[in-house]
């Protein structure tokens, strides 16, 4: 309450100050979400661990898994992350069309990362392979399906990010959600990396 | 066009739920018209349902919980009363069907909407004003929330009248849940009714991290932080690491029931007792999400009312610490009878059994710091004693439980039962009850009845006793749990007696009705007007109750642990003065997107329950559009003027000055 025994920290505090606070924890709290999302993929993962070999008389991951393919595909989504990167680094520079820019070429890689993905699941329920084959499919599509959502949304979110900052530029609202954008897309790298690793990589030896 | 929903859909056979129902319609007809004939909505949707104020989010939780409370309890006294006549041959009155739904009901709706909600709520209003905060971070997402858990607490009471609800038991185990063996609408019920308010909790995990350690006033360090608070950031955290486990196991089931996959199923790959390890390793963390912030409640109260700082402050943050960490390695002794083998059991039932060690640590700092104070017998010391005793033993049967040996004889009897509900109402229920009656005062501006708490209390702890102790005893001659009829007629006369105890405890639950009326009917009487009824410790004492909206007029300094305490010991003491002058406070504005987004889930969630695939599209993108004008809005905050903080300011004081 307003008393003359609690002292008055609280002047400092105007505008500009709280909207960059506001900022900062807007960043530091997604942070934490991409913590909890960790935690489901982590899950995910430890399901596909423990459900990998159960088959049940249907294909094995050897039998399905194409890694040139795969590879190309990782390296869209790889190379997405540097276009973003470098979307981030013309933010801090102030300039909103080359932020759109590549804005605009993460947007495509992205879309082409998603494409394959949906063009080799296609693939694997039209050979029969889909995942209500055995345990091990259901684990599979299941993992890489949530990785191929989540790229999906960051695609969404890529094209609102895309229209609202051509709309209002860059400014207190903006700045903060394409960092967020830019966490969440270097997030789904490195979890694709995992995928890569753990699933084609180790699967397809 | 409807799925599988059609008008059979509706048990018109079944006597109870037909009158239960009608109860609900001619209850929820009353209050309609009574909010309509006084002319109310118009209050209802600006001050509450789009509120972002952190208090009365906290209110409404705790509202919904105390309704849930008597929903919950509805199905126990059933299940008690099933149970006492049910014997040797005797069917009593509920056939299994609808025995298993209760017991499912039963456990659901007390773990997930009246204890989650009660420490939720407490959490909403005391952690924003005891770390001198003027909102949680993200006062939109605290909105969200809470709607998101509303739309799990009506699709749950819509399952009673429309369908049906799960006979899984409250944790759905596969193979049991899935489509094959359960291939009715409960278990999808329990599926959405989970998912969408679990998303909720976890949205709330983050809120109050980031608002718990970026929000803190001037010179509160981790270390000044009071007690309660420091519980719930470990239950923050825990919320924040377990939920997605959830979030996941449920989401793997969905797809095994609606897409045919092979997650759990007997065949083609499928691991059952994969399931009952990932929902533990949710389900152990939660119930240290619900037990730490009972802690926190009971460290406060015994401070506050023997006029001491607490015994061992830093020892009890790091006993919770410890008790947040253990409390992801102990998961498997819910299923030692799983098969792991003799090492691994050995390891966990160690691990469970080093619990007991922080427990013990908060046990005594708490006895200490009753040693030699000034020990005042409120409601909330009353509650806070009877934990510590019966928490005491309800943890010696759980340290017996962790002995993998005894644990093959006791799994699955009623000593699980007596044993859980010996720590979740001796340990939860007991102190939310105290945090209630602490922090009411708080929340409204006057106390509560202490002579009805007082009843409240008597009969909650003699009903606990009578009611479960006999279940410990029953299960050394072999009852088990989920039993809907058994052929022991000697097992008789301890389940009337367990019965009887229930009957004392709805005695206690219709104390704290009472109470609430009573309280209500004599505010005027029971007037806090300083803001500071129990002589307090912490910065939530040194506002007004209620807080104006935005908590402070000026942001309090801190320099100790209980530093409100402090102040008021200076010389001089603490004097509430009127500040000479007063600034803007920035704060968030109501919104209507949240209750409208969660409308929009609550669509999606029942859609996908009965197959309605075209409403379930219709939902989500309903719940997108909303999402979209709340990017989109521009106009989120705005600023509390000066001569408005001021006007506030002196209307408290001036009461103050009417008072002295």
């Amino acid at each position: 309450m307003a008393t003359d025994t609690i002292k008055q920290h609280d002047a400092h505090a105007h505008d500009g100050h709280e909207h960059h606070d506001a900022g900062a924890m807007k960043i530091f709290g997604f942070w934490i979400y991409l913590m909890s999302d960790l935690v489901i993929f982590g899950t995910l993962f430890a399901t596909f661990g423990v459900l990998a070999n159960a088959t049940a008389g249907g294909p094995t991951s050897q039998e399905i898994f194409e890694l040139p393919f795969v590879l190309v595909e990782t390296f869209l989504l790889l190379i997405s992350s540097f276009t973003f990167g470098l979307a981030v680094l013309a933010q801090n520079a102030g300039d909103r069309g080359a932020v759109l820019k590549w804005l605009a070429v993460t947007f495509l890689l992205g879309f082409g990362f998603v494409a394959m993905e949906v063009y080799e699941f296609h693939n694997l329920i039209a050979e029969g392979y889909g995942p209500d084959r055995s345990a091990f499919l259901s684990a599979f599509f299941t993992l890489v399906g949530t990785h191929g959502l989540h790229v999906t949304f960051g695609l969404i979110w890529i094209a609102i990010m895309f229209f609202q900052i051509s709309k209002r530029g860059l400014d207190s609202v903006t700045k903060p959600r394409m960092l967020c954008l830019s966490l969440f897309w270097h997030f789904l790298d490195i979890v694709w990396i995992c995928v890569f690793s753990f699933v084609y990589l180790i699967g397809a030896m | 066009m409807f799925g599988k929903l059609s008008l059979d859909s509706i048990p018109y056979h079944e006597p109870i739920i037909m009158v239960t129902a009608a109860v609900i319609g001619i209850v929820g007809a009353l209050i309609v018209g009574l909010i309509t004939y006084y002319r109310k909505w118009g209050y209802l949707w600006s001050e509450w349902i789009t509120s972002i104020d952190h208090k009365k989010i906290g209110v409404m939780y705790f509202l919904v919980a105390l309704v849930m409370l008597i929903r919950g309890f509805a199905d126990a006294i059933m299940m008690r009363t099933q149970q006492a006549i049910a014997a040797g041959g005797a069917e009593g009155y509920l056939p299994p069907e609808h025995y298993d739904q209760i017991f499912t009901a039963h456990g659901v709706i007390m773990i997930f909407f009246v204890a989650m909600p009660m420490v939720i709520g407490l959490m909403n209003l005391v952690v924003p004003l005891q770390i001198g905060a003027r909102d949680v971070a993200f006062p939109f997402m605290n909105n969200l929330s809470f709607w998101l858990f509303a739309v799990g607490v009506i699709l749950v009471n819509m399952s009673l009248v429309i369908g049906e609800f799960a006979k899984t038991g409250w944790l759905a185990y596969a193979p049991l849940s899935e489509l094959k063996y359960s291939p009715g609408v409960g278990v999808d019920y329990w599926i959405w009714a989970l998912q969408i308010s679990g998303i909720g909790t976890t949205l709330t995990g983050i809120n109050f991290f980031v608002t718990i350690l970026k929000m803190r006033t001037k010179g509160m360090s981790l270390f000044r932080m009071p007690i309660f608070t420091w519980t719930a950031l470990c239950t923050n955290v825990l919320i924040i690491l377990s939920f997605p486990i959830l979030t996941v196991t449920i989401a793997l089931l969905t797809l095994d029931r609606y897409l045919g996959m092979h997650f759990f199923t007997n065949d083609m790959g499928g691991s059952q007792m994969m399931y009952v390890n990932l929902i533990w390793a949710w389900g152990h963390p939660e119930v240290y999400i619900l037990i730490l912030p009972a802690f926190g409640v009971f460290s406060e109260v015994i401070a506050t009312f023997t006029k001491k700082r607490l015994f061992g402050y830093k020892t009890m943050v790091w006993a919770t610490v410890v008790i947040a960490f253990l409390s992801f390695t102990v998961w498997l002794h819910h299923f030692f009878t799983m098969g792991a083998g003799a090492d691994v059991n050995s390891f966990f039932g160690i691990a469970t059994m080093i619990i007991a060690i922080p427990t013990g640590v908060k046990i005594f700092n708490w006895l200490f710091t009753m040693y030699r104070g000034r020990i005042q017998f409120t409601t909330p010391v009353l509650w806070t004693i009877g934990f510590i005793i019966t928490f005491t033993l309800g943890g010696m049967t759980g340290v017996m439980l962790a002995v993998p040996g005894a644990n093959f004889v006791l799994h699955n009897t009623l000593f699980v039962i007596a044993h859980f509900h010996n720590v979740i109402i001796g340990g939860v229920v007991f102190g939310m009850m105290a945090g209630f009656t602490y922090w009411f005062p708080k929340a409204f501006g006057f106390t509560l009845s202490e002579k009805w708490g007082k009843r409240s209390f008597w009969c909650w702890l003699i009903g606990f006793y009578v009611a479960f102790m006999p279940l410990y005893a029953l299960s050394f001659f072999g009852a088990m749990r989920r039993m809907q009829s058994y052929e022991q007629t000697e097992w008789q006369p301890l389940m009337i007696v367990a019965w009887f105890g229930a009957v004392i405890i709805a005695c206690g639950i219709a104390c704290i009705v009472i109470q609430l009326v009573v309280s209500i009917r004599d505010r005027e009487k029971n007037r806090d007007l300083t803001g500071d009824p129990w002589d307090g410790r912490t910065l939530e004492w040194s506002t007004s109750s209620p807080p104006p909206n935005y908590n402070f007029a000026y942001l309090p300094d801190v320099a100790s642990i209980d530093s409100y305490w402090e102040m008021k010991q200076q010389p001089g003491g603490f004097k509430r003065e009127l500040a000479t002058k007063f600034e803007d406070i920035h704060m968030p504005r109501n919104t209507a997107e949240g209750p409208i987004l969660s409308l929009f889930a609550l669509l999606f969630g029942f859609a996908l329950i009965w197959h309605i695939w075209w409403l379930a599209g219709l939902g989500a993108i309903g719940m997108f559009v909303t999402f979209m004008f709340r990017i989109f809005n521009n106009d989120t905050d705005y600023h509390v003027s000066a001569a408005e903080v001021e006007k506030t300011e002196r209307e408290y004081h001036k009461r103050l000055e009417i008072q002295a």
